[in-house]
């Protein structure tokens, strides 16, 4: 029987995690993400789950642990944000590399420098070259329902690649919301034990994470790269199965209010909430405005943001991290390329919002569209605007 | 020497980089890297073993009648074998 | 000669398991100290081993792809985390074994790295999985120096030691710092068992592998491994280097129980002279007499402090905390 309950977003995570039984979890708090594993510590310590806690003294073995504990068949999630995934970042790619299904929360954070511990994407962005799933949520009930369809997708045998849910730090990861939870009867329907391909045991010896010389290299990483954009037919089977056993339809990007509009929007995670209040009151002035909702970050989504954008005059990024020195956001750069040589593509406006925390609100949409609309007539002088930046 | 070979394409590449064949290393023949190799003098070897235990190759083994001898395909002539001898039964001898 | 002749573990090689789980075909250097190391200690553990192994040497010459010299499971992940990828391995393999869905039996869970990836680069991994306790022997191949990247210099680096990074010229004499003393860092750590070895005295070293193998729980080794190309001496002293090592005093072979030392090899009544070991290493090459002599009187100096150790400390009753 599926409950319904008001939870703190990490808190219901960790619940989350918990549903799927995972063997081995190793985990270094950090703000913002640090409820989730405290609370599956918890959950631990008072013996709901079955599993080894391990508390690592870095995020550097926080991943290089769930390296290890994947290699051996075990199911491992961990959790992390900003400078803690800067930190684990030499073993990112190696994950990927070796086709070990981790599973990561990420409560995205800013980056330091300054040092800030409230939400941007600028943490993500950094990784984006890493060969792992990227999947971003705009709520608690996505939060939990990708928690459990990582593991899925992630120990899929046409898939082994490792996968990071993302959750905005602060603005879901500390927010109170109605969540729908699945039973663990549900659960384990839909998330079967974990069936290894390969693991360290001494009854079938193997070597992992071998050296490759410059004559096997590009082979292996067409290998890794061509996994993760097959990918993605595995992931919309997921969300298929998920619909209907749930009700709950998830796409690589959502449109909202998108027919017929002119100026569309594109937001990811917790903002996309905040800009579907600004299409609806656009939508009441008469201006032809839409919001697209990217979910799906890697694999790219190439075809369907191709699909997505056609009709629209103005197609304006939001990007939530900037790519100093870049010809445009990290988001709104993917997007152009995916786009370039598109017939009638629309014209693209780049906007860098809510960096380091900074809200973002219904107004700042309204604004945007409005700004961007202009854009049809006027190319835009620069690649990309700092929104709201104090000083000219 | 036994030659290495790469897999042709890249779907040949095993998942992740593993490698399934446990000590399949051995394929590739080190025993041509050195420049002198090892000789043995049956009449003084007392079959002790050390020259097996030293050896960094691990390629040294008893024949038939329990003498040490080094694998030539391997041997890197390091000369260890001939050091630790200590009745003095190998002797390493310029190759070629 | 006559040193050898007394100590009666020349015969025991032949009793020693024949299996190779390290392969020849490997491409280590002639003469490689740390490969014997290898060899030897995988001898001792038996095949129910996982091995989590640092980059350095022994996982470069060891695993080209698409061949392996290992015959048993082995994982190598990055530079600084054998030890905390192994906390990862032992945490796995228990919790699988507690929930059947693996063999119930015992596998050990052996983390290995160079002296980079243990002493340097690799000491916060160390700490943070000794400190937890996780049963798992950790044995660090201390070469002296990070001899996969060309002979730059480690904490591990002897004083005086000439590396690439921390070379003897005419303005230096080359290392300025002393060894780090990774084995007394670890007892620190409380751990059940901590030793020091040497393949050059492979009993001694088999021997405790499978001490250590035993324990329930954390433990460690610190095996001098002889590198020829890095210290510069011919390829056929790797044995005799290490023997020189433990008789001079600078390597002593030992190992801490519960807190309690012991010296485990039988060293000679008078320590021989530093220069023994030194003048067949060129790496020593450049010290002047002063030098040396420094080195002799700190050598001593640390011996003493562990004879110390070994004649007063006792062994404390492990209270299971």
């Amino acid at each position: 029987m599926t409950k319904r309950a008001g939870m703190e977003i990490a808190f219901a995570a960790a619940e989350a995690v918990a549903l799927c039984k995972p063997d081995v979890v190793a985990a270094y708090p950090i703000t913002p993400n640090t409820h989730i594993p405290e609370h599956l510590s918890d959950i631990v310590a008072d013996g709901r789950i079955d599993a080894e806690f391990i508390c690592v003294e870095s995020e550097h073995s926080a991943l290089s642990a769930c390296c290890g504990a994947s290699a051996t068949g075990a199911r491992v999630f961990t959790a992390t944000s900003s400078q803690g995934l800067l930190f684990m970042g030499e073993v990112m790619p190696i994950v990927s590399a070796m086709r070990l299904p981790v599973v990561m929360a990420i409560g995205n954070r800013a980056l330091s420098g300054p040092i800030n511990i409230w939400n941007d994407h600028s943490d993500i962005m950094s990784q984006r070259d890493m060969g792992w799933i990227s999947i971003f949520a705009s709520n608690g009930q996505e939060v939990v329902d990708m928690v459990i369809q990582a593991f899925k997708i992630a120990e899929h045998r046409e898939v082994l690649l490792p996968l990071n849910v993302n959750l905005d730090g602060f603005q879901l990861t500390h927010v109170v919301e109605p969540i729908l939870f699945p039973d663990q009867s549900e659960v384990d329907r839909f998330l079967p034990e974990y069936e290894p391909y390969a693991t360290l045991h001494p009854d079938k010896v193997l070597s992992m994470g071998t050296l490759g010389m410059p004559e096997i290299f590009t082979e292996a990483m067409k290998a890794k790269d061509v996994a993760l954009i097959n990918s993605k037919k595995v992931i919309m089977e997921v969300w298929e199965e998920w619909e209907k056993l749930f009700g709950r339809k998830y796409e690589p990007i959502q449109g909202y209010k998108t027919e017929g509009a002119d100026v569309v929007l594109l937001t990811m995670g917790s903002m996309d909430e905040t800009a579907e209040v600004a299409i609806d009151e656009l939508r009441e002035r008469k201006i032809s405005a839409g919001l697209l909702k990217l979910k799906l970050w890697r694999p790219f989504p190439i075809e369907e943001l191709r699909n997505a954008v056609k009709g629209a005059k103005v197609l304006a990024v939001m990007d939530r991290a900037v790519s100093c020195g870049g010809a445009a956001g990290p988001v709104c750069a993917e997007i152009k390329a995916a786009l370039y040589g598109e017939p009638n593509p629309p014209a693209i406006v780049n906007y860098v919002i809510g960096l380091g925390g900074r809200d973002v609100t219904v107004d700042d949409f309204i604004t945007i569209a409005e700004k961007a609309a202009q854009a049809e007539k006027e190319k835009p002088k620069e690649a990309y605007e700092i929104y709201g930046v104090r000083g000219s | 020497m036994a030659k290495k070979k790469w897999p042709e394409t890249w779907q040949e590449f095993n998942l992740g980089g593993m490698v399934f064949s446990p000590g399949n290393a051995s394929e590739y023949h080190t025993g041509s890297w050195r420049d002198q190799r090892p000789v043995l003098d049956a009449s003084k070897c007392i079959k002790c073993g050390l020259c097996y235990i030293f050896c960094p190759e691990g390629c040294i083994s008893q024949d038939a009648d329990g003498y040490f001898v080094a694998d030539l395909d391997y041997c890197k002539g390091c000369g260890i074998c001939a050091h630790e001898c200590w009745p003095g039964a190998i002797t390493m001898v310029e190759e070629g | 000669m006559s040193s050898i002749v007394e100590n009666f573990d020349l015969f025991a090689p032949r009793l020693v398991d024949k299996e190779e789980y390290f392969s020849v075909g490997h491409r280590a250097c002639q003469g490689c100290g740390e490969a014997l190391g290898i060899r030897l200690m995988c001898k001792a553990l038996g095949k129910d081993t996982v091995i989590i192994n640092a980059t350095g040497c022994m996982e470069v010459i060891s695993s080209l792809y698409p061949t392996t010299a290992w015959r048993l499971p082995w994982i190598h992940v990055a530079f600084p985390n054998s030890a905390s990828a192994g906390s990862g391995v032992e945490a796995g393999l228990k919790v699988l074994r507690r929930k059947g869905r693996i063999p119930d039996r015992d596998v050990k869970t052996v983390s290995i790295g160079g002296d980079g990836g243990t002493v340097d680069i690799g000491i916060q991994a160390l700490s943070g999985a000794m400190e937890r306790r996780h049963d798992m022997l950790y044995v660090c191949y201390d070469n002296e120096a990070y001899m996969n990247t060309g002979i730059q210099r480690s904490g591990a680096t002897p004083f005086g030691a000439s590396t690439t990074t921390e070379p003897a010229g005419s303005a230096s004499f080359g290392k300025k710092a002393w060894k780090k003393n990774v084995p007394e860092i670890m007892v620190a750590h409380n751990l059940p068992y901590v030793a020091t070895a040497c393949p050059s005295y492979p009993i001694d070293f088999m021997n405790k592998v499978k001490k250590a193998r035993k324990i329930k729980g954390p433990s460690y080794i610190h095996c001098l491994s002889v590198c020829p190309t890095g210290w510069r001496l011919p390829p056929n002293l790797t044995i005799k280097a290490g023997r020189l090592a433990v008789e001079t005093g600078v390597f002593p072979l030992y190992e801490v129980e519960d807190g309690k030392y012991r010296i485990t090899i039988k060293m000679p009544e008078k320590l021989r002279p530093i220069e023994d070991y030194l003048k067949i290493q060129g790496r020593f090459r450049h010290l002047s007499a002063d030098e040396i002599k420094m080195i002799q009187e700190r050598v001593a100096q640390e011996y003493n402090k562990l004879l110390d150790k070994v004649n007063n400390l006792h062994s404390w009753p492990d209270l299971k905390q």
